[in-house]
Protein backbone atom coordinates (compact mmCIF):
# COMPACT_ATOMS: atom_id res chain seq x y z
CA UNK A 1 0.00 0.00 0.00
CA UNK A 2 1.55 3.32 -0.88
CA UNK A 3 0.99 6.29 0.95
CA UNK A 4 -0.71 7.51 -0.87
CA UNK A 5 -3.28 4.97 -2.50
CA UNK A 6 -3.59 1.31 -3.16
CA UNK A 7 -2.40 -0.61 -6.28
CA UNK A 8 -4.59 -2.67 -7.96
CA UNK A 9 -4.28 -6.64 -8.46
CA UNK A 10 -1.99 -7.53 -11.16
CA UNK A 11 -3.05 -9.73 -13.70
CA UNK A 12 0.82 -9.55 -15.42
CA UNK A 13 3.73 -8.94 -13.88
CA UNK A 14 4.69 -8.28 -10.24
CA UNK A 15 5.53 -4.83 -10.01
CA UNK A 16 2.44 -2.08 -11.04
CA UNK A 17 2.97 0.43 -13.63
CA UNK A 18 0.79 3.24 -14.30
CA UNK A 19 0.21 5.91 -17.12
CA UNK A 20 0.51 8.79 -15.51
CA UNK A 21 0.87 11.08 -18.06
CA UNK A 22 0.17 11.95 -22.55
CA UNK A 23 -0.11 14.25 -25.02
CA UNK A 24 -0.20 13.62 -28.73
CA UNK A 25 0.03 15.97 -31.94
CA UNK A 26 -3.18 17.53 -33.55
CA UNK A 27 -3.82 15.02 -35.78
CA UNK A 28 -3.56 16.32 -39.32
CA UNK A 29 -3.70 15.13 -43.13
CA UNK A 30 -0.08 16.26 -43.64
CA UNK A 31 2.27 18.19 -41.83
CA UNK A 32 4.40 19.69 -44.20
CA UNK A 33 6.46 22.56 -42.33
CA UNK A 34 7.68 20.63 -39.16
CA UNK A 35 9.95 17.55 -39.57
CA UNK A 36 9.43 14.49 -36.96
CA UNK A 37 11.68 15.82 -34.33
CA UNK A 38 10.04 19.71 -34.68
CA UNK A 39 6.66 17.57 -34.09
CA UNK A 40 7.65 15.72 -31.49
CA UNK A 41 9.25 18.03 -29.01
CA UNK A 42 6.28 20.33 -28.42
CA UNK A 43 4.86 16.82 -27.68
CA UNK A 44 7.77 15.51 -25.36
CA UNK A 45 7.60 18.92 -23.64
CA UNK A 46 4.17 18.22 -22.58
CA UNK A 47 4.06 15.15 -21.26
CA UNK A 48 6.50 15.91 -18.93
CA UNK A 49 4.67 19.34 -18.29
CA UNK A 50 1.58 17.84 -17.69
CA UNK A 51 3.50 16.51 -14.52
CA UNK A 52 5.81 18.53 -13.63
CA UNK A 53 8.71 16.64 -14.38
CA UNK A 54 12.02 16.80 -16.77
CA UNK A 55 13.69 13.90 -19.18
CA UNK A 56 16.06 13.76 -16.08
CA UNK A 57 13.10 12.04 -13.93
CA UNK A 58 12.94 9.45 -16.36
CA UNK A 59 15.51 6.31 -16.22
CA UNK A 60 14.51 4.68 -19.95
CA UNK A 61 13.34 5.90 -22.98
CA UNK A 62 11.25 4.27 -26.10
CA UNK A 63 10.03 4.84 -28.91
CA UNK A 64 8.17 3.32 -31.79
CA UNK A 65 8.22 4.45 -35.51
CA UNK A 66 9.50 3.15 -38.41
CA UNK A 67 12.11 4.39 -40.93
CA UNK A 68 10.25 3.11 -44.22
CA UNK A 69 7.66 5.91 -43.83
CA UNK A 70 10.34 8.28 -43.42
CA UNK A 71 12.66 6.98 -46.43
CA UNK A 72 15.65 7.07 -44.62
CA UNK A 73 17.97 4.63 -41.82
CA UNK A 74 18.18 5.00 -38.31
CA UNK A 75 15.59 7.95 -38.66
CA UNK A 76 14.34 7.45 -34.93
CA UNK A 77 17.95 8.23 -33.77
CA UNK A 78 17.59 11.86 -34.87
CA UNK A 79 14.09 11.79 -32.60
CA UNK A 80 16.16 11.98 -29.46
CA UNK A 81 16.74 15.25 -30.15
CA UNK A 82 13.24 16.42 -28.97
CA UNK A 83 13.94 14.88 -25.80
CA UNK A 84 17.31 15.56 -25.08
CA UNK A 85 19.52 13.16 -23.94
CA UNK A 86 22.50 14.57 -21.86
CA UNK A 87 23.25 12.57 -19.49
CA UNK A 88 23.00 9.56 -21.44
CA UNK A 89 19.90 6.79 -20.12
CA UNK A 90 18.90 3.54 -21.18
CA UNK A 91 17.36 3.99 -24.32
CA UNK A 92 15.63 1.63 -26.98
CA UNK A 93 13.86 1.65 -30.08
CA UNK A 94 11.43 -0.44 -32.04
CA UNK A 95 10.12 -0.61 -35.61
CA UNK A 96 6.60 -0.76 -34.54
CA UNK A 97 3.77 0.74 -33.13
CA UNK A 98 5.04 3.09 -29.77
CA UNK A 99 2.21 0.61 -27.86
CA UNK A 100 5.19 -2.20 -28.34
CA UNK A 101 7.51 0.09 -26.88
CA UNK A 102 5.59 0.61 -24.10
CA UNK A 103 5.34 -3.13 -23.70
CA UNK A 104 9.38 -3.16 -23.36
CA UNK A 105 9.39 -0.16 -21.38
CA UNK A 106 6.61 -1.88 -19.19
CA UNK A 107 8.98 -5.09 -18.71
CA UNK A 108 12.37 -2.93 -17.63
CA UNK A 109 10.14 -1.21 -15.16
CA UNK A 110 9.14 -4.95 -13.93
CA UNK A 111 13.11 -5.21 -12.96
CA UNK A 112 12.94 -2.52 -10.35
CA UNK A 113 16.06 -1.09 -11.85
CA UNK A 114 14.22 2.46 -12.86
CA UNK A 115 10.88 3.96 -11.57
CA UNK A 116 9.79 5.73 -14.73
CA UNK A 117 10.19 5.63 -18.26
CA UNK A 118 9.37 7.91 -21.38
CA UNK A 119 7.73 6.14 -24.40
CA UNK A 120 6.84 7.77 -27.50
CA UNK A 121 6.12 7.41 -31.28
CA UNK A 122 5.54 8.96 -34.81
CA UNK A 123 4.46 8.34 -37.86
CA UNK A 124 3.55 10.83 -41.12
CA UNK A 125 1.78 8.89 -43.89
CA UNK A 126 2.26 12.20 -45.94
CA UNK A 127 6.04 11.79 -47.18
CA UNK A 128 5.55 8.47 -49.24
CA UNK A 129 2.92 6.39 -50.81
CA UNK A 130 1.62 4.71 -47.90
CA UNK A 131 0.15 1.71 -49.33
CA UNK A 132 3.39 1.11 -51.10
CA UNK A 133 5.04 1.16 -48.05
CA UNK A 134 3.01 -1.17 -46.18
CA UNK A 135 2.87 -3.59 -49.42
CA UNK A 136 6.60 -4.25 -48.61
CA UNK A 137 5.57 -5.77 -45.24
CA UNK A 138 4.02 -8.53 -46.95
CA UNK A 139 5.40 -11.79 -47.71
CA UNK A 140 8.06 -10.62 -49.80
CA UNK A 141 7.43 -14.03 -52.62
CA UNK A 142 3.76 -14.06 -52.98
CA UNK A 143 1.97 -11.46 -51.61
CA UNK A 144 4.08 -8.21 -52.05
CA UNK A 145 5.00 -8.53 -55.96
CA UNK A 146 1.11 -8.14 -56.19
CA UNK A 147 1.27 -4.49 -54.19
CA UNK A 148 -2.02 -5.16 -52.45
CA UNK A 149 -2.70 -1.85 -50.36
CA UNK A 150 -4.11 -2.27 -46.52
CA UNK A 151 -7.48 -1.72 -47.97
CA UNK A 152 -7.59 -3.78 -50.28
CA UNK A 153 -6.76 -6.55 -47.81
CA UNK A 154 -9.16 -5.05 -45.31
CA UNK A 155 -11.54 -5.18 -48.00
CA UNK A 156 -10.97 -9.23 -48.49
CA UNK A 157 -11.41 -9.46 -44.62
CA UNK A 158 -14.83 -7.61 -44.94
CA UNK A 159 -15.62 -9.80 -47.61
CA UNK A 160 -14.88 -12.86 -45.65
CA UNK A 161 -16.82 -11.55 -42.93
CA UNK A 162 -19.94 -10.91 -45.70
CA UNK A 163 -19.43 -14.55 -47.34
CA UNK A 164 -19.64 -16.23 -43.62
CA UNK A 165 -22.56 -14.49 -42.58
CA UNK A 166 -20.83 -12.22 -40.38
CA UNK A 167 -22.68 -8.90 -39.80
CA UNK A 168 -20.70 -6.08 -42.34
CA UNK A 169 -22.77 -3.06 -43.79
CA UNK A 170 -24.93 -2.12 -41.33
CA UNK A 171 -22.89 -3.04 -38.23
CA UNK A 172 -19.68 -1.11 -39.64
CA UNK A 173 -21.46 1.95 -40.67
CA UNK A 174 -23.28 2.14 -37.20
CA UNK A 175 -19.87 1.58 -35.71
CA UNK A 176 -18.37 3.99 -37.95
CA UNK A 177 -20.62 6.64 -36.98
CA UNK A 178 -21.06 6.21 -33.71
CA UNK A 179 -16.82 6.47 -33.78
CA UNK A 180 -16.57 9.96 -36.02
CA UNK A 181 -19.35 11.31 -33.55
CA UNK A 182 -17.74 10.77 -30.59
CA UNK A 183 -14.68 12.24 -32.15
CA UNK A 184 -16.64 15.78 -31.94
CA UNK A 185 -15.69 15.70 -28.72
CA UNK A 186 -11.71 14.56 -29.20
CA UNK A 187 -9.51 18.33 -29.90
CA UNK A 188 -7.44 15.71 -31.56
CA UNK A 189 -9.66 13.88 -33.92
CA UNK A 190 -9.03 14.60 -37.63
CA UNK A 191 -12.24 13.27 -39.08
CA UNK A 192 -15.24 14.06 -36.96
CA UNK A 193 -19.34 14.28 -38.02
CA UNK A 194 -22.52 13.27 -37.21
CA UNK A 195 -24.00 11.44 -39.98
CA UNK A 196 -26.61 9.33 -39.88
CA UNK A 197 -25.86 4.94 -40.77
CA UNK A 198 -28.37 5.39 -43.63
CA UNK A 199 -26.33 8.18 -45.50
CA UNK A 200 -23.22 6.45 -44.95
CA UNK A 201 -24.62 3.52 -46.62
CA UNK A 202 -24.88 5.20 -49.49
CA UNK A 203 -21.53 6.37 -49.94
CA UNK A 204 -19.43 4.77 -52.89
CA UNK A 205 -17.67 1.79 -52.13
CA UNK A 206 -14.04 2.72 -51.94
CA UNK A 207 -12.81 -1.03 -52.33
CA UNK A 208 -15.72 -2.89 -52.39
CA UNK A 209 -17.36 -4.03 -49.92
CA UNK A 210 -16.20 -1.12 -48.01
CA UNK A 211 -17.55 2.06 -48.43
CA UNK A 212 -15.15 5.48 -47.86
CA UNK A 213 -16.84 5.35 -43.93
CA UNK A 214 -15.40 2.11 -43.16
CA UNK A 215 -12.07 3.64 -43.45
CA UNK A 216 -9.35 4.90 -41.53
CA UNK A 217 -7.63 8.12 -43.11
CA UNK A 218 -4.06 9.26 -43.37
CA UNK A 219 -3.03 11.17 -40.67
CA UNK A 220 1.02 12.57 -39.89
CA UNK A 221 0.87 12.26 -35.47
CA UNK A 222 3.19 11.59 -33.00
CA UNK A 223 2.35 11.12 -29.04
CA UNK A 224 3.69 10.32 -25.83
CA UNK A 225 3.27 8.56 -22.72
CA UNK A 226 5.07 8.56 -19.53
CA UNK A 227 5.30 5.55 -17.30
CA UNK A 228 5.86 5.35 -13.62
CA UNK A 229 5.68 2.20 -11.08
CA UNK A 230 4.80 1.63 -7.65
CA UNK A 231 4.90 4.96 -5.23
CA UNK A 232 6.15 7.21 -8.24
CA UNK A 233 2.82 6.40 -10.25
CA UNK A 234 1.31 8.56 -6.83
CA UNK A 235 4.13 11.22 -6.63
CA UNK A 236 3.12 12.83 -10.25
CA UNK A 237 -0.72 11.37 -10.46
CA UNK A 238 -3.76 11.33 -8.51
CA UNK A 239 -5.22 8.69 -10.25
CA UNK A 240 -2.44 6.58 -11.89
CA UNK A 241 -3.82 4.20 -14.42
CA UNK A 242 -2.40 1.11 -13.58
CA UNK A 243 -1.88 -1.41 -16.36
CA UNK A 244 -2.88 -4.72 -14.53
CA UNK A 245 -2.39 -6.72 -17.60
CA UNK A 246 -0.50 -6.41 -20.71
CA UNK A 247 -0.11 -9.30 -23.30
CA UNK A 248 0.58 -9.51 -27.08
CA UNK A 249 0.53 -12.05 -29.83
CA UNK A 250 1.30 -12.92 -33.30
CA UNK A 251 -0.27 -14.95 -36.17
CA UNK A 252 1.69 -15.85 -39.09
CA UNK A 253 2.71 -13.81 -42.18
CA UNK A 254 1.07 -15.30 -44.45
CA UNK A 255 -2.61 -13.11 -45.05
CA UNK A 256 -4.15 -16.19 -46.91
CA UNK A 257 -3.29 -19.13 -44.29
CA UNK A 258 -5.49 -17.29 -41.76
CA UNK A 259 -8.99 -16.93 -40.83
CA UNK A 260 -9.31 -13.38 -41.29
CA UNK A 261 -13.20 -13.28 -39.91
CA UNK A 262 -11.48 -13.69 -36.14
CA UNK A 263 -8.62 -12.41 -34.35
CA UNK A 264 -7.01 -15.64 -32.39
CA UNK A 265 -4.01 -13.34 -31.35
CA UNK A 266 -6.16 -10.92 -29.94
CA UNK A 267 -8.37 -13.39 -28.04
CA UNK A 268 -5.06 -15.01 -26.22
CA UNK A 269 -3.54 -11.76 -25.36
CA UNK A 270 -7.12 -10.78 -23.84
CA UNK A 271 -6.98 -13.93 -22.12
CA UNK A 272 -3.64 -13.09 -20.64
CA UNK A 273 -4.20 -9.70 -19.84
CA UNK A 274 -7.19 -10.68 -17.77
CA UNK A 275 -9.57 -8.91 -19.97
CA UNK A 276 -12.78 -10.72 -18.41
CA UNK A 277 -11.84 -11.53 -15.17
CA UNK A 278 -13.70 -8.08 -14.22
CA UNK A 279 -16.14 -5.63 -15.51
CA UNK A 280 -14.59 -3.41 -18.92
CA UNK A 281 -16.01 0.27 -19.02
CA UNK A 282 -14.39 1.44 -21.92
CA UNK A 283 -12.34 -0.06 -24.90
CA UNK A 284 -10.01 2.12 -27.32
CA UNK A 285 -9.52 -0.65 -30.24
CA UNK A 286 -6.71 -0.31 -32.53
CA UNK A 287 -9.23 -0.71 -35.59
CA UNK A 288 -8.34 1.10 -38.55
CA UNK A 289 -11.03 -0.18 -40.35
CA UNK A 290 -14.84 -0.43 -39.04
CA UNK A 291 -15.33 -3.89 -39.41
CA UNK A 292 -12.20 -4.90 -37.72
CA UNK A 293 -14.04 -2.89 -34.31
CA UNK A 294 -16.72 -6.01 -34.80
CA UNK A 295 -13.77 -8.91 -34.74
CA UNK A 296 -11.68 -6.99 -31.82
CA UNK A 297 -14.74 -7.00 -29.66
CA UNK A 298 -15.94 -10.29 -30.67
CA UNK A 299 -12.23 -11.53 -29.63
CA UNK A 300 -11.99 -9.98 -26.38
CA UNK A 301 -15.73 -10.55 -25.05
CA UNK A 302 -16.77 -7.37 -24.86
CA UNK A 303 -20.50 -6.88 -23.78
CA UNK A 304 -23.06 -4.31 -24.93
CA UNK A 305 -22.55 -2.79 -21.42
CA UNK A 306 -18.66 -1.42 -23.08
CA UNK A 307 -18.53 1.71 -24.30
CA UNK A 308 -16.35 1.49 -27.66
CA UNK A 309 -13.26 3.86 -29.05
CA UNK A 310 -14.80 6.97 -26.75
CA UNK A 311 -12.01 8.94 -28.38
CA UNK A 312 -12.89 7.99 -32.18
CA UNK A 313 -10.28 5.51 -32.32
CA UNK A 314 -8.37 5.48 -35.41
CA UNK A 315 -11.29 6.51 -38.23
CA UNK A 316 -11.00 9.87 -36.06
CA UNK A 317 -7.21 9.91 -36.64
CA UNK A 318 -4.57 7.05 -37.83
CA UNK A 319 -1.15 7.99 -37.10
CA UNK A 320 1.21 5.65 -38.46
CA UNK A 321 3.12 4.05 -35.19
CA UNK A 322 1.58 6.01 -32.73
CA UNK A 323 -2.50 4.75 -33.37
CA UNK A 324 -2.18 1.68 -30.87
CA UNK A 325 -0.08 4.12 -28.45
CA UNK A 326 -2.71 6.78 -28.58
CA UNK A 327 -4.99 3.89 -27.55
CA UNK A 328 -3.52 3.90 -24.50
CA UNK A 329 -3.06 6.89 -23.59
CA UNK A 330 -7.13 7.92 -24.75
CA UNK A 331 -7.80 5.25 -22.32
CA UNK A 332 -5.69 6.24 -19.47
CA UNK A 333 -6.99 9.67 -19.87
CA UNK A 334 -10.66 8.45 -18.51
CA UNK A 335 -9.36 7.23 -15.85
CA UNK A 336 -7.72 9.95 -14.45
CA UNK A 337 -10.93 11.75 -15.13
CA UNK A 338 -12.82 9.25 -12.88
CA UNK A 339 -15.14 8.82 -16.22
CA UNK A 340 -13.81 4.81 -16.20
CA UNK A 341 -12.29 2.62 -13.64
CA UNK A 342 -11.15 -0.21 -16.42
CA UNK A 343 -10.41 0.22 -19.45
CA UNK A 344 -8.75 -1.40 -22.08
CA UNK A 345 -6.29 -0.76 -24.60
CA UNK A 346 -5.45 -2.46 -27.95
CA UNK A 347 -3.12 -2.04 -30.48
CA UNK A 348 -2.64 -3.89 -33.99
CA UNK A 349 0.26 -4.24 -36.58
CA UNK A 350 0.43 -6.01 -39.88
CA UNK A 351 -1.71 -6.83 -42.49
CA UNK A 352 -5.39 -7.39 -41.00
CA UNK A 353 -4.92 -7.71 -37.42
CA UNK A 354 -1.99 -10.06 -38.06
CA UNK A 355 -0.41 -8.90 -34.66
CA UNK A 356 -2.17 -7.35 -31.42
CA UNK A 357 -1.45 -5.88 -28.19
CA UNK A 358 -3.62 -5.78 -24.95
CA UNK A 359 -3.65 -4.09 -21.73
CA UNK A 360 -6.00 -3.33 -19.42
CA UNK A 361 -6.07 -0.43 -17.37
CA UNK A 362 -7.11 0.38 -13.78
CA UNK A 363 -7.96 3.23 -11.50
CA UNK A 364 -8.53 2.29 -7.71
CA UNK B 1 2.41 -32.58 -66.00
CA UNK B 2 5.89 -31.70 -67.38
CA UNK B 3 9.21 -31.88 -64.75
CA UNK B 4 10.39 -28.27 -64.22
CA UNK B 5 13.36 -26.75 -62.67
CA UNK B 6 12.93 -25.52 -59.04
CA UNK B 7 12.82 -21.88 -58.34
CA UNK B 8 15.85 -20.79 -56.70
CA UNK B 9 16.33 -17.13 -57.53
CA UNK B 10 13.42 -14.31 -57.60
CA UNK B 11 13.96 -10.48 -58.58
CA UNK B 12 12.00 -8.66 -56.47
CA UNK B 13 12.29 -5.13 -57.70
CA UNK B 14 11.42 -2.24 -55.04
CA UNK B 15 11.16 1.57 -55.34
CA UNK B 16 9.33 3.76 -53.06
CA UNK B 17 9.50 7.40 -53.49
CA UNK B 18 9.39 10.09 -50.99
CA UNK B 19 8.99 14.02 -49.96
CA UNK B 20 11.13 14.89 -47.93
CA UNK B 21 10.43 17.39 -45.31
CA UNK B 22 13.69 19.57 -44.09
CA UNK B 23 11.76 20.98 -41.55
CA UNK B 24 11.45 24.64 -40.39
CA UNK B 25 14.98 25.17 -38.66
CA UNK B 26 16.77 23.34 -41.65
CA UNK B 27 14.69 25.17 -43.82
CA UNK B 28 15.81 28.18 -42.48
CA UNK B 29 19.38 26.90 -42.72
CA UNK B 30 18.80 26.53 -46.65
CA UNK B 31 17.30 29.71 -47.26
CA UNK B 32 20.25 30.81 -45.83
CA UNK B 33 22.76 29.03 -48.38
CA UNK B 34 20.29 30.99 -50.88
CA UNK B 35 22.13 34.46 -49.93
CA UNK B 36 25.57 33.15 -49.01
CA UNK B 37 25.01 32.81 -45.61
CA UNK B 38 26.00 29.92 -42.83
CA UNK B 39 22.24 29.83 -40.70
CA UNK B 40 22.64 28.21 -37.27
CA UNK B 41 20.31 28.40 -34.05
CA UNK B 42 21.46 28.40 -30.21
CA UNK B 43 20.45 26.74 -27.19
CA UNK B 44 18.36 28.87 -24.40
CA UNK B 45 19.89 27.06 -21.98
CA UNK B 46 23.39 25.37 -22.59
CA UNK B 47 23.76 28.28 -24.86
CA UNK B 48 25.67 25.85 -27.58
CA UNK B 49 25.47 26.77 -31.27
CA UNK B 50 24.34 24.38 -33.96
CA UNK B 51 24.77 24.61 -37.71
CA UNK B 52 22.85 23.77 -39.36
CA UNK B 53 20.17 24.69 -37.29
CA UNK B 54 18.14 21.54 -36.19
CA UNK B 55 15.20 23.00 -34.46
CA UNK B 56 16.38 21.83 -30.91
CA UNK B 57 19.30 21.38 -28.76
CA UNK B 58 20.35 17.28 -28.56
CA UNK B 59 21.66 17.87 -25.16
CA UNK B 60 18.73 19.24 -23.38
CA UNK B 61 15.71 19.27 -25.92
CA UNK B 62 14.51 22.31 -26.12
CA UNK B 63 13.25 24.39 -29.01
CA UNK B 64 16.80 26.63 -30.29
CA UNK B 65 14.79 29.73 -31.75
CA UNK B 66 17.07 32.11 -31.49
CA UNK B 67 19.16 32.13 -35.41
CA UNK B 68 22.66 33.20 -35.24
CA UNK B 69 24.65 33.61 -38.46
CA UNK B 70 28.13 32.30 -38.63
CA UNK B 71 31.10 33.80 -40.41
CA UNK B 72 33.12 32.34 -43.32
CA UNK B 73 35.85 30.78 -41.33
CA UNK B 74 36.32 27.97 -39.05
CA UNK B 75 38.63 24.96 -38.11
CA UNK B 76 38.54 21.90 -39.77
CA UNK B 77 38.83 19.64 -36.87
CA UNK B 78 39.55 16.29 -38.58
CA UNK B 79 39.87 15.12 -41.71
CA UNK B 80 40.11 11.93 -44.32
CA UNK B 81 41.77 11.83 -47.77
CA UNK B 82 38.75 9.57 -50.02
CA UNK B 83 40.99 7.46 -52.53
CA UNK B 84 38.39 4.55 -53.22
CA UNK B 85 36.41 5.32 -55.82
CA UNK B 86 32.30 4.65 -56.04
CA UNK B 87 29.41 4.57 -57.59
CA UNK B 88 28.02 8.30 -58.26
CA UNK B 89 31.67 9.41 -57.42
CA UNK B 90 31.49 13.33 -58.46
CA UNK B 91 34.80 14.63 -57.46
CA UNK B 92 37.89 12.58 -58.54
CA UNK B 93 39.77 10.91 -56.14
CA UNK B 94 41.75 11.61 -54.47
CA UNK B 95 39.96 14.28 -52.37
CA UNK B 96 40.01 15.50 -48.71
CA UNK B 97 36.69 15.49 -46.44
CA UNK B 98 36.62 17.62 -43.57
CA UNK B 99 34.78 18.43 -40.59
CA UNK B 100 34.51 22.41 -40.48
CA UNK B 101 34.00 23.89 -37.22
CA UNK B 102 32.71 27.44 -38.13
CA UNK B 103 33.65 30.05 -35.60
CA UNK B 104 31.77 30.16 -33.21
CA UNK B 105 29.87 27.03 -34.07
CA UNK B 106 29.63 24.28 -31.53
CA UNK B 107 28.80 21.21 -33.69
CA UNK B 108 31.08 20.82 -36.99
CA UNK B 109 29.95 19.63 -40.45
CA UNK B 110 31.12 17.66 -43.34
CA UNK B 111 32.55 20.02 -45.99
CA UNK B 112 35.05 19.81 -49.68
CA UNK B 113 38.37 20.57 -48.73
CA UNK B 114 40.67 21.94 -51.92
CA UNK B 115 43.67 24.39 -52.81
CA UNK B 116 45.59 21.99 -51.09
CA UNK B 117 47.92 18.93 -51.34
CA UNK B 118 46.92 15.86 -50.25
CA UNK B 119 49.94 15.88 -48.24
CA UNK B 120 50.28 19.21 -46.58
CA UNK B 121 46.48 18.39 -44.77
CA UNK B 122 46.47 18.44 -40.59
CA UNK B 123 43.98 18.61 -38.53
CA UNK B 124 43.19 22.39 -36.50
CA UNK B 125 44.11 24.21 -40.20
CA UNK B 126 41.97 27.19 -40.22
CA UNK B 127 39.96 27.58 -43.53
CA UNK B 128 37.15 29.72 -45.40
CA UNK B 129 34.82 29.17 -47.45
CA UNK B 130 34.83 29.60 -51.23
CA UNK B 131 31.45 30.25 -52.09
CA UNK B 132 29.93 30.03 -55.79
CA UNK B 133 29.08 33.15 -57.64
CA UNK B 134 25.66 34.41 -56.36
CA UNK B 135 23.47 33.89 -59.31
CA UNK B 136 24.72 29.62 -58.69
CA UNK B 137 23.66 30.12 -54.85
CA UNK B 138 20.40 27.54 -53.80
CA UNK B 139 18.70 26.12 -51.00
CA UNK B 140 21.72 23.72 -50.54
CA UNK B 141 25.19 23.49 -49.21
CA UNK B 142 26.10 23.07 -53.01
CA UNK B 143 26.35 27.09 -52.92
CA UNK B 144 29.46 26.73 -51.30
CA UNK B 145 31.90 25.24 -53.93
CA UNK B 146 34.78 23.90 -51.50
CA UNK B 147 36.72 25.02 -48.14
CA UNK B 148 40.27 26.47 -48.29
CA UNK B 149 43.07 27.47 -46.06
CA UNK B 150 42.79 30.62 -45.41
CA UNK B 151 46.68 31.05 -44.42
CA UNK B 152 46.22 31.57 -40.79
CA UNK B 153 48.39 29.85 -38.06
CA UNK B 154 46.83 26.25 -37.00
CA UNK B 155 44.16 26.38 -34.62
CA UNK B 156 45.26 25.82 -31.05
CA UNK B 157 44.72 21.69 -30.42
CA UNK B 158 42.57 22.99 -27.34
CA UNK B 159 40.15 24.91 -29.25
CA UNK B 160 38.70 21.94 -30.88
CA UNK B 161 39.45 18.48 -29.19
CA UNK B 162 36.23 18.87 -27.79
CA UNK B 163 34.81 18.95 -31.44
CA UNK B 164 36.33 15.15 -32.37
Amino acid sequence: MSPKGSFPELTSGRRPVGVVSFAQYDNVRREDARNEVEMLLPVVTEVFGNIGITKDDVGFICSGSTDYLIGGPFSFVAALDAVGVWPPRAESHVEMDGAWALYEAWVLLQEGEIDAALVYAFGRSSMGDLSQVLAVQLDPYYLAPLWPDPTALAALQAQAMIDTGGGCGGACAAGARRSRKAALSNPKAQVAYDRSAEALLKEDYAVAPLRRHALPPLTDGCAAVVLAAGDKAYEWCERPAFITGIDHRIETHSVGARDLTVSPSTRVAGEKAGVGAKKVDIAELHAPFAHQELILSAALGLGDGVSLNPSGGALAANPMMSAGLIRIGEAAQRIWSGDADRAVAHATSGPCLQQNLVAVLEGV
Amino acid sequence: MSEREPVTMMDATTRLEYVFTAGVAMSKNLHGYEQGKFIGQRCPKCKKVYVPSRGSCPTDGVATDEIVELPNTGTMTTYCVVNVPFAGQSIEIPYICGQILLDGANLSFMGLIQEIPIDEIRMGMRVEAVWEEPEKWGPTLASVKYFRPNGEPDADYDTYKEYL
